[in-house]
């Protein structure tokens, strides 16, 4: 972050975001969000779907004689393996790990030498 | 203090409550998954401007899907009827459109991380340093409001007292943000947004049932409030009255352009979504793909709103009984069975939170950014940075537990935010067009606009409005006046402050004003950017298009 020679403010700022860009670790550690959707809306969905299936008649009367549990358990179980589905057919894609040099400008190519790419299996 | 009705706890029971509880598992998963992707303050501030544009949009959708839509859009609805559209469809769409055509190319391009770093490289330190510290101040207000209104819906089902609920909401927003920074608090707007559709959908269509559908309604309203409540534009003529206070000049001048566009296109808690997408492309597409959803979300909001009223005649009309923000809960009580029900629990309380924790990640990022390492602590290593972004968010958090107590006194909490927003937004945004779009502004032109337009938007609503000194009906209608007033304010000191002070440089303003490109290479667009759905002007135009459609069955 030297350099400081006849350039303004902006464009100084504007290097250090650059070179962070370089640096950011979130395009190749980050884990897919689809996965964390499809996963929870899953186990929603199977979980209110069985509370349709064994509605009391009570739970029908109120709400209006729709089986609301079933319907909503049933789209939440399409949503959530809909999520999965599309994570299975078009993958993360892990970005290039070539070492780029600085100052590329090109964006959605930052640098990531030698990381795994982070799948965050844990959090389901 | 506002206090829910006696009965309004929820039949919940272990399903519900296992369904909350997973949530709360899961989110608090997102929190630690992400810590190990946060490596330099770009990654915590702005996801390492890495995020596709799918996850940006719904992300900013849903940043603001927070306590401001959901109780306060149901209660505008029971309380002025179908008017309420406007905050959607004039209040929303136009600008949002704006900001991903017109305005992210300079945002996004001169590689700012904040909003208020825009104005430094515009205009300077002094409109960097106001607007940091204003925006500061009102974000960890905001986030009071959405801790308050969380707090009363955990009151409505649990039976905890506030404080308690203010303690333990503030504590999960405080662990994900502080461990993830951005990347987990756009995650849970993504997954928030769709247990919440989860909850809504459900919640409509049973009480659409309920009150015999659509005609329903319609008749039942229309006899009991009169036609004009039931339209979006009847008795909205100039001195004409009507349930919202506010004429056709004030709805479109006030909400429809400048309150609107000052929120949408200056609020850095929205901007940030789109500051942290993958390139200047998805970075467009970001408001442009919220659109969409945004203009559909009066189906399950608005229209369960006038269910309520249907429901409960009774609702706003006693001070001890049912309030307009009671609408969703009563439903919920009322409708949902165990299961759904905690579906719709969960789903407000993911989106209350989120809302809160899109002011608690856009105030650490210009807090830490724009005031402590612009001018307390310059040149510091980026970890140092890193590392304050973490405190300033436990810090944030607790303010945010504090000022949680002062939305209490508001009856609407709508109104309270308007209010807030007609104070900062509306300067801001006259500062940022007038310095977009005109290259002679002078930064001493961006201060002034900024401080006249923000004291004279205060003095109409605390003096003129409050003190009677003009008549306005209600504070919706006074919160359009005042952000008219303070557009026209801070435009006029802007000029004349321009005309008798010194402008830029021509070469420090490239990329910043409308004209001018940044310096360096262009940006190559990236592979797949090219076809037609991904395509910013047809997204843009046809988010128009059909939110001016939307119109066509409430107008004639």
């Amino acid at each position: 972050m030297s350099d400081m020679s006849n350039k303004s403010a902006a464009q100084q700022a504007a290097r250090d975001v650059e070179e962070l860009e370089q640096r950011s670790q979130t395009a190749a550690r980050l884990f897919d969000v689809r996965r964390i959707i499809g996963g929870l809306f899953v186990v929603y969905g199977v979980i209110v779907t069985l509370a349709g299936v064994f509605a009391s008649d009570e739970d029908l009367k109120k709400a209006q004689d729709i089986n609301i549990n079933l319907w909503t358990g049933i789209g939440m179980l399409v949503l959530g393996l809909a999520f999965l589905l599309w994570l299975r057919l078009s993958p993360t894609i892990p970005p290039p790990d070539a070492e780029k040099g600085a100052g590329e400008g090109a964006e959605g190519d930052e640098g990531t030498a030698g990381t795994e790419r982070g799948e965050g299996g844990s959090t389901k | 203090m506002l206090h829910l009705a006696e009965g309004l706890r929820l039949p919940t029971n272990g399903l519900d409550y296992t369904l909350l509880g997973i949530y709360f598992v899961v989110v608090l998963g997102i929190g630690f998954a992400a810590r190990r992707s946060v490596k330099t303050s770009l990654d915590f501030f702005l996801s390492g401007r890495s995020l596709p544009a799918w996850i940006t949009g719904l992300a900013f959708v849903a940043a603001n899907l927070g306590a401001t839509e959901i109780l306060g859009m149901a209660a505008n609805g029971a309380q002025y009827g179908v008017y309420t559209v406007h905050w959607y469809w004039v209040g929303a769409i136009p600008a949002m459109v704006f900001l991903g055509l017109v305005m992210m190319p300079f945002y996004y391009g001169s590689k700012v991380r904040s909003v208020p770093e825009f104005l430094l490289h515009r205009f300077g330190p002094s409109s960097h340093l106001l607007s940091s510290i204003i925006f500061a101040v009102s974000s960890v207000l905001i986030a009071g409001v959405n801790l308050y209104a969380l707090a009363l819906v955990l009151k409505a089902l649990l039976g905890w007292e506030l404080w308690v609920s203010i303690v333990i909401a503030g504590f999960f927003v405080l662990a994900y943000i502080t461990l993830g920074g951005l990347s987990s608090a756009i995650y849970t707007e993504v997954l928030q947004f769709f247990v919440i559709l989860a909850a809504l959908i459900p919640l409509t269509v049973v009480g659409l049932k309920r009150v015999g559908g659509w005609g329903g309604i319609s008749d039942t309203l229309s006899g009991e409030k009169g036609d004009a409540f039931m339209t979006a534009w009847d008795g909205t003529g100039i001195g004409s009255g009507n349930p919202l206070g506010a004429n056709w000049l004030t709805i479109v001048l006030g909400l429809g352009f400048v309150m609107s566009f000052g929120y949408w296109t200056t609020n850095f808690a929205e901007v940030q979504r789109a500051l942290s997408a993958k390139n200047l492309s998805a970075a467009k597409r970001t408001p442009l793909i919220a659109a969409f959803p945004k203009i559909f979300i009066p189906a399950v909001v608005v229209i369960p709103g006038l269910i309520a009223l249907v429901m409960e005649p009774t609702l706003g009309k006693t001070k001890d009984g049912l309030q307009y923000n009671d609408a969703i809960p009563v439903l919920m009580r009322d409708l949902l069975p165990n299961g759904v029900l905690g579906i719709a629990v969960t789903g407000l309380l993911a989106a209350f939170m989120a809302g809160m924790a899109a002011n608690i990640s856009s105030f650490n990022t210009v807090f830490t950014n724009d005031i402590y390492a612009a001018y307390l602590k310059k040149d510091r290593p980026d970890e140092h940075y890193v590392q304050t972004a973490r405190w300033v968010t436990v810090v944030g958090v607790l303010i945010g537990m504090g000022t949680a107590f002062i939305a209490s006194s508001f009856s609407n909490i709508m109104n309270y935010l308007q209010t807030l927003f007609s104070f900062f937004n509306v300067p801001l945004f006259v500062v940022f067009i007038i310095g977009m779009f005109w290259k002679k502004t002078t930064p001493a032109a961006g201060f002034w606009g900024l401080l006249s337009g923000t004291v004279a938007a205060m003095v109409n609503y605390f003096w003129f409005y409050k003190q009677g000194v003009i008549d306005i009906p209600t504070d919706q209608g006074a919160n359009f006046v005042s952000s008219i007033v303070a557009f026209v304010v801070g435009s006029v000191v802007m000029v004349a402050v321009t005309l008798f002070t010194k402008p830029k440089p021509a070469e420090e303003l490239a990329g910043l004003v409308y004209g001018t490109s940044s310096p360096g290479a262009p940006e190559l667009p990236e592979k797949g950017d090219d076809v037609w759905y991904r395509k910013p002007a047809l997204l843009g135009w046809g988010a128009m298009i059909l939110a001016a459609l939307c119109y066509i069955p409430f107008s004639f």
